[in-house]
Formats: C-alpha cells, structure tokens, sequence
C-alpha cells in the first residue's frame, strides 16, 4: 500500500505541452478517478505515473521515493488497460501468471497466485481457457487477475470499462469497487465518463487542458464545483448555465436578474462581487420544476423532450433565444411548442463570475 | 458469358497446366516431323530412376587390391555393368551421381539415369532449404530494426526495399560483374580489406561457390519485399501488449518470444510459403549468371525444364519435369498447411 505524490508535473510531447503542472496526492488505499473529456492528458498522466511515458518535469513519489527514472517494473504499480492488452496466444493461466514466468518463478508458487487470483475475481472455471473464448467482461477480469498477481502498490486503471456494452459496464463498475474494498490498495482509475467517477471515487480529480481543475471527493464537486467546467462536466445532464447581472448584494444574499429572469435572491458567501456585474447562473437539470407559465421563474416553449420511463428530460427554449435543459423524476408527455414555467430553489443553484467562469456562490442545504 | 478475365485465365494458366500434364505422357517434340505418340509413363522413368550398386575393388591374381600410384584403390569401370550387361538391367544406361566408400574397401555408386536433372532437383531443394530460413530470418530482423520510431527511418526502408523494384535480370548481370573473377568488385573489396592476402575467388565460376553466390545475391534481391511483409505483420500487433509485457518486466528477448513471435505467426505462414515458391522457381539468375554451369552446379528444376522444352526442343521432357515440380511444391504447401492448422 502507499501513497502517492505528484508535485508540479508537466510533459510534452515536442513543442506541444500536454499536462501543465499537476498536483496530485493520493493517500494509502485511495480510490482515485481521474477524468475529463478526452484529450485532456488524463492517460498520458496515468502512462507517466506508470512509467510508459517521461516525466518532462516535476517530480512522482511513490512512498516518498522519487520514481521518475525507474523503470515500470521496479515501481510496485501494475495497469490494467482500456484494450485489455491480453495475449491472444495464451490460456487465462499463462496471462494471469505472465509477470511471474518472465521473473522465474517456480510453477507452484505461479499456480498458487493465480488460484488466489481467479478466486477474488471469480473466475476459477476461465483459467484453462483461450481469450478468444471469453466475453469482453471477462478478459478484462483476466487483465485485473495479473494486476492482482503483482501484488502491487498501486493499481493503475486506464478506461477500463470503456470497450464494454453498458449493462456490462455497471457490473464491472461495481466488481472493480468491491475490488478495492477488499484489496484496499491504493487505485488510480482514469475515465471520461463522470457516472464511474461519481461512484468509484473516494476522491476525483477532474483535469482539463492539462490541468487540475478541481479535486476532492465526489459529493464537494457536484455540489460545489470550483468552475464552470466542472460544474458542467459532473452531472448529467449537464448543468444549465444563464448569464445574468448582479442587481443587489447585501450581507447573505446576492439578487440577480435578466430579462427573461425575473431577479432571485442567491446565497452570498461572502465573495467579491460587485453590483452591476456580469454573472452566471449555474442551475442544474435535476432541480427543475415544471409549473404553469404564470408561476415560472423562467418561461419558455418546449421543443424536444425525452422520456426515460423513470426520468423525462425536456429541453426549454426561452424567450432570449437560450435553451435549458430540465430534467423531471417522472414519466411525463409534452407536446412541443407548448408554453411552460420553469420554478427553482434560489438556494439549490451556482453563481459563476462571467470573467474567469470561477465559483461565486456556494449551494448550501 | 464468360467474362474476358475468366477467358485470360484458362487460355494463359489452365490450358497450358492441362497440356503439360497431357504432353508429359507423349514424345511430343518442339518442331517434328514424327507424329505424337502416347509414351505412358516414359518420360518420369527417364527423369527418376535411380540405381545403387556396390562394387568390391579390383585384384589382381594373387586376390590382393589394386591400387594406382596415389595408392587409391582401383574399382571396375561402371560402363562394364550400366551398358550391355544383362546382368544388370535394372541399371542400364544409368550413370553416377555420386559415389563413397563402404566397410572394407567396398564403394557404393548412387546411379541415376538423368543425372543433371537429379542435381537440379537437389540444387533447387538445397537453394529451397539454405533461402527459405536465410531470407526469412534477414528480413525479419530487418523488419524488427526498422519498426522503430526514429527520425528518417523511411530512408532505411526504402533502401532496403530497393532491389524489389529492380528487375530480376538487371540485379543478375549487376552482379555478374560484383563476382567478377578477374576485375569483379567482391574480390577487390576483400583484397583490399585483407591487404592484397585475400586470394581472389572465382565466385560463380567455381563449383564450390556457384551455387552459394547465386543463393546469397538471390537473398539480397527479395529480402526487402518479405520485411515489407514482416512490418505489416508487426504492426498489427497492438501496442498495448508490449507495454502490459514492460510493465510486467519482461526482457527483449522475452517481450520478442511471449508479444512479437506468436503475433507474427499468420505473418509467418505467409512469408515462408511465399518464399518457398519463389525458391522453387529459380531459373532467372541461373539464366542470365551461370546457364547452368560450371560442371552442372547451378541446375535448377526450372531451369531444366525450359532447357529441355526449348533449348533441347524436347517439349514432352520439359512438360514431366513442369509437372514434377508442380507436385513437389504441391506437396510441401499440404506439408506446410497441415503442421500451421495443427497447432492452432
């Protein structure tokens, strides 16, 4: 088990600088999810702390030992690929046991691993088994069985789940979860898709653009993401943002008005806001309501909407011309084009300052 | 109904096949003013048989050996039992191969009756043997070296690709002139590295060295087509497993034996049949370097069979030699099949 550090560490590649000075610290037995859109350096990070790729600058820690020049081996870490990286040629057993028969390990102690192994990830029946047998679900279990066998610090994910079909997905999601709780070794798990990192994660670290644009654990982010980017990033849908100007601000609250929107009142916490300001308001899906036009904070006419069963979203779009997406806990039937309020809780929304998209207000319970 | 490429087919490729196998039944001639005769199997007869005899040395009347002045040992001539001996009629007309020494002063003689097609056949299959393994191994090292990410790297792939693109013929009468005995660049160039101790070679005038210089310059030229074939195969091969293979700490050696090897296995199927028809097709370098020669050491069943059609004008000769090769290399291609189907 060990912790992790990161400490001010950049690559390029060429000219092009493509992870600019990231800080990262992961403690013992950390679930860690990377993630951002794609082309954001996340793989290139995880391919850094592997080894597979140079630090250009900055330094990685593993259990207070600088690791940038070791080779991928000697850092205690083993990956688990997006592809799988299984050889085709061999049996389950000979992938599982492949780091111990290239370091000569005596066939007993190989079986010995192996059936541990097969037997954490249940999958004693596949081991005399050919890859090309084996569904997409199992030979990425056969990729986690010889990331077990290394016994290693740390676990290194890189899209894991990404090659499968969604039902599959969900299982292996909460297979890799109860993995960690009973290994209980450090894990860093890198994805695009925000559900894995909302419920694997004991703490995300979302990066944009090669940097770290907010970490913490799951619940800190969705609640008070530090940017928009985040904001908009966790959660689906994603987050509905409306430029709006600060009309008034006294001690606990901010008013802010446009108009389409008639002014609300916003939990100030005491940042730097001044009146007359530009502004956005951050409001999620999720915390709309459907009311008759005449109640609506916002009004607009629906133009799509798509039922779910559980969950219906509709897509709102307003007198100024900007559409808003609300997402309703029910089954319900809109005709397009027909007139709609949109109610909200002052105190469930985000305020962004419109200059650097940062948070100004904090969404309290 | 037939589309004109079907047509192209037949009459170029499956007509000729037929009357090969038709032709090599009859005493068909080139240009003859005889009828064509159905000769059955004849024409293989001449071509395969093959005779052993052992013969005791010759002794003089006290039954002791004969020997000659080097104090070798003196046998009875072969003609006195392979003509006009009806106590050997199985050998009749037959002459030696080759011949070595048995037990007490006995010499075994390995007779056949078409000697230079039978060290043609052994030619063609030694070239088959040293090329197949010699120019598959080189390019595959090749393609192993050039698969790499450096600057320029196209540059050494294009030299190594360039003899492909020249013709067989040009490659052949450019390096008539390498061998060259008396002026040829070879000799020269190992004359002046040794400092002028280097003592000239007669590379394809000498029939110890004919058939060895035809197989090396018959690698050089192709070796750049089957590393073409090997980096297609290589590259197939996904990343990801040699780094899961690095992360796991393999060596090179072990990451060439566990990642590369068994991805390059179809690869290999390939380039090693495609090498072993082309090997059996030898006849262009013979032609244009060494027409056969010296002392029939460069023969070559292809180059037999167009000798015999044309040259000798026997076109029944040359058909049942076409035909025996199209069996040997049907024969090896079931081989090969069968040994890669049997592992998978």
């Amino acid at each position: 088990m060990a912790e992790i550090k990161l400490r001010d560490v950049h690559k390029s590649f060429g000219k092009v600088e493509v992870i600019k000075g990231v800080n990262i610290e992961i403690k013992d037995g950390e679930f860690v999810v990377i993630v951002g859109p794609s082309g954001c350096g996340k793989s290139t990070l995880l391919r850094m702390i592997a080894g597979l790729e140079d630090i250009t600058q900055g330094t990685l820690e593993i259990d207070g030992v600088c690791m940038n020049d070791r080779q991928p081996k000697d850092r205690g870490i083993a990956m688990v690929f997006q592809t799988y990286a299984i050889f085709p040629h061999m049996t389950v057993r000979e992938n599982v046991a492949f780091g111990l028969t290239i370091n000569k390990i005596d066939k007993a102690t190989r079986d010995l691993k192996v059936d541990e192994a097969a037997r954490i990830l249940q999958m004693e029946n596949l081991l005399d088994r050919r890859p090309s047998e084996l569904s997409g679900g199992q030979r990425q279990r056969v990729a986690i069985g010889r990331a077990i066998v290394r016994n290693p610090k740390v676990f290194l994910f890189d899209e894991p789940l990404s090659n499968l079909d969604a039902s599959l997905r969900m299982d292996m999601r909460m297979e890799i979860g109860k993995l960690h709780q009973s290994l209980n070794a450090s894990m860093i798990y890198v994805t695009h898709d925000q559900v894995e990192a909302m419920t694997l994660a004991d703490k995300i670290v979302v990066l944009n653009d090669g940097k770290v644009m907010q970490s913490g654990s799951p619940m800190e982010l969705y609640k008070e993401p530090a940017n928009m980017f985040v904001a908009s990033f966790l959660g689906a849908p994603s987050m509905n943002f409306i430029n709006v100007e600060v009309h008034d601000i006294n001690e606990e609250n901010v008013t802010v008005y446009n108009p389409t929107l008639s002014p609300i009142k916003v939990p100030h916490k005491g940042r730097d806001i001044s009146k007359k300001s530009q502004a956005i308001l951050g409001l999620r899906p999720q915390y709309l309501r459907l009311v008759e036009p005449s109640d609506g904070i916002l009004n607009g006419k629906v133009i799509l909407t798509e039922r779910l069963g559980a969950e219906t979203i509709v897509e709102i779009l307003l007198k100024d011309g900007k559409r808003v997406i609300a997402a309703i806990s029910e089954d319900q039937i809109l005709s397009n084009g027909k007139e709609i309020g949109l109610q909200f809780n002052p105190k469930q929304v985000h305020l962004f300052s419109s200059e650097d998209s940062k948070f100004l207000s904090e969404n309290r319970k | 109904m037939i589309s004109p490429g079907f047509g192209l087919i037949v009459f170029f490729i499956i007509l000729p096949f037929l009357s090969a196998i038709i032709l090599s039944f009859t005493n068909q001639r080139l240009i003859s003013p005889n009828p064509t005769e159905y000769v059955g199997l004849a024409n293989y007869k001449q071509l395969l048989s093959v005779g052993v005899l052992t013969l005791d040395p010759k002794r003089n009347s006290n039954g002791a050996v004969v020997r000659d002045k080097n104090g070798a040992l003196k046998y009875p001539r072969l003609r006195n039992f392979t003509r006009n001996n009806p106590q050997y009629p199985h050998i009749k007309g037959m002459r030696e191969l080759f011949s070595w020494n048995v037990g007490d002063n006995q010499r075994t003689y390995i007779l056949a009756r078409d000697v230079v097609f039978i060290k043609a056949v052994i030619n063609t299959l030694l070239f088959v043997l040293i090329v197949a393994p010699g120019q598959g191994g080189l390019a595959l090292c090749l393609a192993l070296l050039i698969n790499q990410k450096l600057r320029g790297i196209n540059i050494y792939r294009a030299i190594y690709f360039m003899p492909v693109v020249v013709s067989i013929v040009v490659v052949s009468l450019l390096w008539r002139f390498i061998y060259d005995y008396e002026s040829g660049l070879l000799n020269n160039l190992l004359s002046s590295l040794t400092f002028g101790a280097f003592e000239s070679v007669n590379w394809i005038g000498d029939t110890d060295f004919a058939l060895g210089s035809i197989i090396v310059m018959s690698i050089w030229q192709a070796v750049g087509f089957h590393m073409v074939i090997w980096l297609s195969g290589l590259q197939t091969i996904p990343p990801s497993l040699y780094e899961a293979a690095r992360i796991e700490g393999a060596s090179k050696w072990q990451t060439f034996r566990y990642v590369t090897w068994p991805g390059l296995r179809n690869t290999a199927v390939l380039v090693f049949v495609v090498i072993t028809m082309q090997a059996f097709a030898l006849f262009t370098q013979i032609d244009v370097m060494t027409n056969g020669g010296p002392l029939d050491s460069t023969q070559s069943i292809v180059f037999q069979a167009v000798e015999r059609g044309y040259g000798k004008q026997d076109i029944s000769g040359g058909s049942a030699i076409s035909v025996l090769l199209f069996v040997m290399v049907l024969c090896i291609s079931l081989l090969q099949r069968w040994l890669t189907q049997g592992r998978s």
